[in-house]
């Protein structure tokens, strides 16, 4: 059974996820680049994979082509399961 | 040829973290083996890196970051690199490579389908990994790779930087070896070809010995060319003189019997390092504690250095940490470096029964003085055998 998909629900998994994977909680939010937080291609499938279990979506990887933030994340995933 | 330097040491082994904990714990007769094994149990990974850093490296490749920091450390690096880092290299010995996470995700994969393997699983478990990551966390921009020849691999790694810099790929190399191989394959499978002891116990040359006990760790050198090093003003630990390395050609696990491709390794390193057999003081034997190896190893010694090879001590770091698998010629170089420096034989722990016609001094008990003819800094040959009948044999000299 896939999880809700709020934008808020959203935005708490991917927070999550990045902190997983080494950002910095302080330095994480909406407007933040996934450059700045040291978010890269690896840690991108790696959230994929999280996103696709919880909210039973597909993601390809040219979804993520034109992704530069983490707000851009969420609405991604947020339109994805909508 | 250029003379080749060793100028920093580190290790992680189950005797503790750090290259002084393994020979300082070893030459006074402690033990790291418990219950039939020798892990690490000291070792924290986040001790030594990022969260981030840990996630993206397998056990075997955070031990060779810890040993890899401590060697820079001593070596000077820790504020910067001494040489353009074009010139300066990086080769690391592995025999299995990241064995956990392969088993991690094979249980993914079995359990969960193909969707569940992470996508850090080959960055992780492939066998270069341990270089790779020193590469990257000190911009070392020279010749990177690593060696794969089973239980050889830390002293191949070794031999292969010094021809590096001797060759001028490289002013420095930064080398060494990492395993990790405490995990239920690994176990199962090395247990089903009667390697490992039974009795649970390491005992090189003993009469006794029934196998090897695993182990897991890592030993870094940083080696340097003797001219770049001086001009530097670094503290040099000791002079890499020479390497020989030689296959046995004879069977895929079993060493030749008569020492034959051991014996090659040996009178090649002595050779290329200008040494005669009589000027070795000292042999850190790769001695496993397996039936087969230490019987062949002792001929091969006997046929590499004649009679000079009854007269000088003979020790297994083993019998204190166990096998290290593709660390072990690593972390057993860094143990002999400082063993020459403080002009010492570390015991072959627990040796008490001699076997029939191995009659060299395994130095038991305890350690013993090594004993120069005319004061000149100690040489010790150190060697290591791999399954396949890969043989390494380093020459190593105190400064």
């Amino acid at each position: 059974m896939a999880a809700t998909a709020t934008p808020q629900a959203v935005e708490e998994t991917v927070t999550e996820s990045l902190v997983n994977f080494g950002a910095d909680p302080e330095s994480i939010n909406r407007d933040a680049t996934l450059e700045d937080i040291d978010i890269d291609s690896l840690d991108l499938v790696e959230l994929t994979q999280v996103v696709e279990e919880t909210y039973d979506i597909d993601l390809e990887g040219s979804d993520f082509k034109n992704i530069k933030t983490v707000g851009d994340v969420v609405d991604l995933i947020v339109e994805k399961v909508g | 040829m250029r003379d080749v330097v060793i100028t920093g040491v580190g290790a992680v082994t189950p005797l503790g973290v750090g290259a002084r904990a393994l020979y300082e714990r070893w030459a006074s007769g402690e033990c790291g083996i418990r219950d039939g094994e020798a892990p690490c149990a000291d070792f924290d990974a986040t001790d030594f890196m990022t969260s981030k850093e840990a996630r993206r490296a397998d056990r075997s490749t955070q031990l060779a970051i810890a040993a890899g920091e401590e060697a820079l450390a001593e070596a000077g690096w820790d504020e910067g690199l001494p040489y353009d880092p074009d010139l300066i290299g990086c080769v690391l010995g592995t025999g299995i490579g990241g064995i956990a996470t392969l088993e991690g995700n094979h249980d993914s994969l079995r359990d969960s389908g193909p969707d569940s393997v992470s996508p850090l699983a080959i960055p992780l478990m492939m066998s270069n990994a341990g270089s790779a990551a020193l590469s990257l966390r000190h911009d070392l921009r020279g010749p990177v790779f690593s060696t794969v020849s089973a239980c050889a691999a830390g002293s191949h790694a070794i031999g292969t930087a010094l021809r590096m810099i001797q060759h001028g790929d490289a002013e420095a190399v930064v080398t060494g070896g990492s395993e990790a191989p405490l995990t239920e394959l690994s176990r199962a499978a090395f247990k089903r070809m009667n390697a490992l002891s039974p009795s649970g116990v390491s005992r090189p040359f003993d009469a006794r010995r029934d196998g090897f006990v695993m182990g897991e760790g890592a030993g870094v050198l940083v080696l340097e060319a003797g001219d770049a090093a001086r001009a530097r003003g670094a503290r040099i630990l000791g002079t890499l003189r020479g390497y020989g390395a030689s296959g046995d050609a004879h069977h895929i696990t079993a060493p030749h019997k008569e020492g034959r491709g051991g014996a090659r390794a040996m009178s090649v390193a002595l050779s290329d390092a200008g040494v005669t057999a009589e000027e070795v003081d000292y042999v850190n034997a790769h001695g496993t504690s397996t039936q087969l190896n230490d019987r062949a190893e002792t001929l091969a010694l006997k046929i590499a250095l004649g009679e000079h090879a009854k007269q000088i001590p003979i020790s297994s770091t083993k019998s204190a940490i166990g096998h290290l698998l593709g660390a072990a010629g690593a972390v057993e170089a860094v143990a002999t470096v400082l063993a020459l420096r403080d002009r010492i034989a570390p015991p072959t722990i627990g040796w008490e029964e001699p076997d029939e016609e191995m009659d060299l001094d395994y130095v038991p008990g305890t350690a013993k003085p090594l004993e120069m003819a005319n004061g000149r800094p100690p040489i010790a040959i150190s060697n290591s055998f791999g399954f396949g009948g890969h043989n390494a044999t380093l020459c190593l000299q105190a400064a």
